[in-house]
């Protein structure tokens, strides 16, 4: 079984956003982190190698420094990592899903796994786009997975309850909350990392240039989000600030 | 100069401080407060090659470098002191005169389950009447064709109830004195050796203290650890490296005393504002982290020297009198900024100044810690 395994470095969940003098999210002196949802990705992917035999490839598009976050895929168990730098080139989300598609169509591959979305920009978009650009299936926020027999037999959670899919491989699967517990990386682990394979490429290695990822879509600037109001405490009797309550909505919040 | 940690020392800290947050934060305060010796985490931290951190990979360890070891023991005692003494203990005291000073055979046979986690590492110096004064050492260990006759007892000894075996030192010529002294690798189910843990301590009470008493126990002429007549020498070593990640620990308890410091008095509202507003508690916290990074700067170096082949003694001597007297500092301002909550077991900084205060004393007191420094001053 060979798997692929998107992976992408983010802000530190307890990082404090803030924008440089360009207007630009500032990245100096934050701590980066792999994308918590790939973490699950990555775990799936070790455990499936462990039952099923295989090799684990984990594959990042980002800066130099997102070499961090596939040391440590690594460091749990993945076998090789590839990082393509995009070099000054912008990204959406459509040119990261080209160049995935395009560095993992170079690799053989039975299963692409994935985070559901990344916590920077949320936008759930990347998997999916790899999957169609690969003209294969996709299996979105998944919470149970099988593989079975060139199948993948996945559970994911609706608004109703559970769901149980079976695709056919090669497939995307992504990965939510709740699909495994990831495993620490282990000592030996962490000393082993440094001597597996990462192979560096850049946009031209993959026959890439920025006329062909140009991306469709352009932040034109970011804002802070407005300060939290501090809330507001209604004194006196039960169904005096109940209808003092009732009325602040109605006149000042204009809620109901 | 160079200030950053290699990427594997960054890496084997993140990975320690998240385990510690998840795994052992949770039961500190249990530890505490059942003196219950905290197995289960040192099971998973075997899991994860934690118990041979900085040992070769072909003794069963992860191959790190002393540094590395010095960031885990800090993230360690940072969520709790018992769990990170019992560490500290087994590495610094249990492993290293093994690795220093041991055969080929020993390392394969004693070091290599000690790297794996199977058993605790222990060291047995201190006696009833020989503490500081080591060199003072009653305990004795006599030839008798093919085996030693140990006979005495330590005293305070961490981890043995959960060794399989200490290394001791005892008089092997008692015409000599302290250069009369060696290092013996006792198996704990030797006949005639029993290990008692009946000390009720003020702190770090889910750490396994001990004395061992000796009636004619018999090792094996091999169990010597070195060269004969050699322990002094070599425990001087064994107890130079150690008073690095003693002083990694005090790093820890401190940054443990900060962190909880800084979080209250955010929260704490009296005269209408948070009293992280006002400056007399302001400067006692900006003081705390002042201290937490003089003295983690200082351990590492310690420890960069002795990774780097180096003359560390002097060094790691400062590094744990600085780091082990301010985080008694630390702890005791923690308690002060939490006001009365903070004498109340309910909050963990009282629980700080108890373990806290072990490290001004064990693996050499501070006024010994001085008198090191002295001697390399040329006094
Ligand atoms: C929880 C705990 C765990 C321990 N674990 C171990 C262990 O695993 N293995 C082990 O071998 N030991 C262990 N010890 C023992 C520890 O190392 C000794 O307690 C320490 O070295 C001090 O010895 P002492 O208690 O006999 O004090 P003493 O040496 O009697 O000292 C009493 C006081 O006199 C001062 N003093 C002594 N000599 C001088 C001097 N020349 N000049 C100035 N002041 C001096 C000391 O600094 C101290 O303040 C442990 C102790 C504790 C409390």
């Amino acid at each position: 079984m060979k798997i692929a395994v998107l992976v992408k470095q983010t802000f530190d969940t307890e990082a404090k956003i803030i924008l440089d003098v360009n207007g630009k999210i500032s990245s100096s002196g934050v701590s980066l982190i792999m994308n918590p949802y790939d973490e699950f990705a990555v775990e799936e992917g070790l455990r499936i190698k462990e039952k099923e035999g295989g090799e684990v490839t984990v594959i990042s598009v980002g800066g130099q420094q997102a070499q961090d976050a596939l040391r440590q895929a690594l460091a749990m168990g993945a076998d090789k990592a590839v990082l393509v730098d995009q070099g000054e080139a912008e990204l959406d989300e459509y040119a990261t899903a080209t160049i995935l598609a395009k560095a993992i169509s170079d690799l053989e591959y039975d299963l692409i796994l994935g985070g559901f979305r990344a916590i920077d920009d949320g936008s759930a978009q990347v998997a999916g786009r790899v999957a169609e650009i690969l003209n294969i299936p996709v299996v979105n926020v998944v919470t149970g997975l099988e593989i079975e027999g060139g199948k993948a037999v996945a559970t994911r959670e609706t608004e109703s309850g559970s769901e149980v899919l079976e695709v056919p491989l090669p497939a995307v699967i992504t990965a939510q909350k709740g699909l495994n517990e990831p495993r620490y990386p282990s000592m030996k682990g962490i000393m082993k990392a440094k001597k597996k394979p990462m192979d560096k490429k850049t946009l031209a290695d993959l026959g890439l240039d920025d006329g062909k990822i140009s991306a469709k879509v352009k932040a034109l600037s970011f804002s802070l989000p407005e300060p939290r109001k501090a809330g507001k405490v209604i004194p006196g009797e039960a169904a005096e600030a109940a209808r003092e309550l009732a009325r602040l909505l109605r006149e000042e919040a204009k809620v109901i | 100069m160079d200030f950053n940690l290699t990427k594997d020392q960054q890496m084997i800290r993140d990975v320690v401080r998240d385990f510690a947050e998840q795994e052992i934060v949770p039961r500190a305060s249990e530890i505490d407060k059942t003196g219950q010796f905290p197995l289960e985490i040192v099971n998973k931290m075997a899991e994860m090659d934690l118990m041979g951190l900085p040992f070769p990979e072909e003794y069963g360890g992860a191959g790190a470098d002393y540094t590395s070891y010095c960031l885990a023991v800090e993230e360690i005692t940072r969520a709790c002191g018992s769990t990170g003494l019992t560490y500290e203990a087994h590495i610094s005291l249990g492993c290293m005169p093994i690795f220093l000073f041991g055969t080929e055979e020993q390392k394969k046979e004693y070091l290599t389950p000690l790297c794996r986690g199977e058993c605790l590492g222990s060291f047995g110096l201190t006696e009833p009447e020989a503490g500081s004064d080591a060199g003072g050492t009653k305990t004795t260990a006599e030839l008798d064709g093919d085996e030693w006759v140990i006979n005495g007892g330590k005293c305070f000894i961490t981890n043995a109830s959960y060794a399989k075996y200490v290394t001791i030192t005892a008089l092997t010529d008692k015409t000599k004195g302290k250069k009369g002294i060696s290092a013996i690798i006792v198996p704990t189910d030797a006949a005639g050796f029993t290990i008692r843990a009946g000390y009720e301590k003020m702190g770090l009470h889910g750490s396994n203290t001990t004395e061992l008493f000796f009636d004619n126990v018999r090792v094996p002429k091999i169990n010597l650890v070195g060269k004969v007549n050699e322990g002094f020498k070599q425990f001087l070593t064994v107890l130079d490296g150690g008073r690095i990640a003693i002083a990694a620990m005090a790093v820890g308890l401190a940054q443990a005393s900060l962190d909880a410091s800084l979080k209250y008095a955010q929260e704490r509202v009296q005269f209408g504002s948070s009293i992280s507003k006002f400056q007399a508690i302001q400067f006692k916290l900006a003081d705390m982290a002042t201290a937490i990074e003089l003295a983690r700067l200082m351990y590492l170096k310690a420890a960069w020297l002795k990774d780097n082949d180096q003359p560390y003694s002097k060094e790691a001597a400062m590094a744990k009198v600085f780091a082990s007297e301010m985080a008694t500092r630390a702890a005791l301002e923690a308690i002060q900024i939490h006001g009365g909550y903070g004498y109340m077991r309910e909050f963990p900084v009282e629980r700080y100044l108890r373990d806290a205060k072990l490290l001004e004393i064990g693996e050499g007191t501070s006024e010994v810690q001085r008198l090191v420094i002295a001697r390399h001053l040329g006094c």
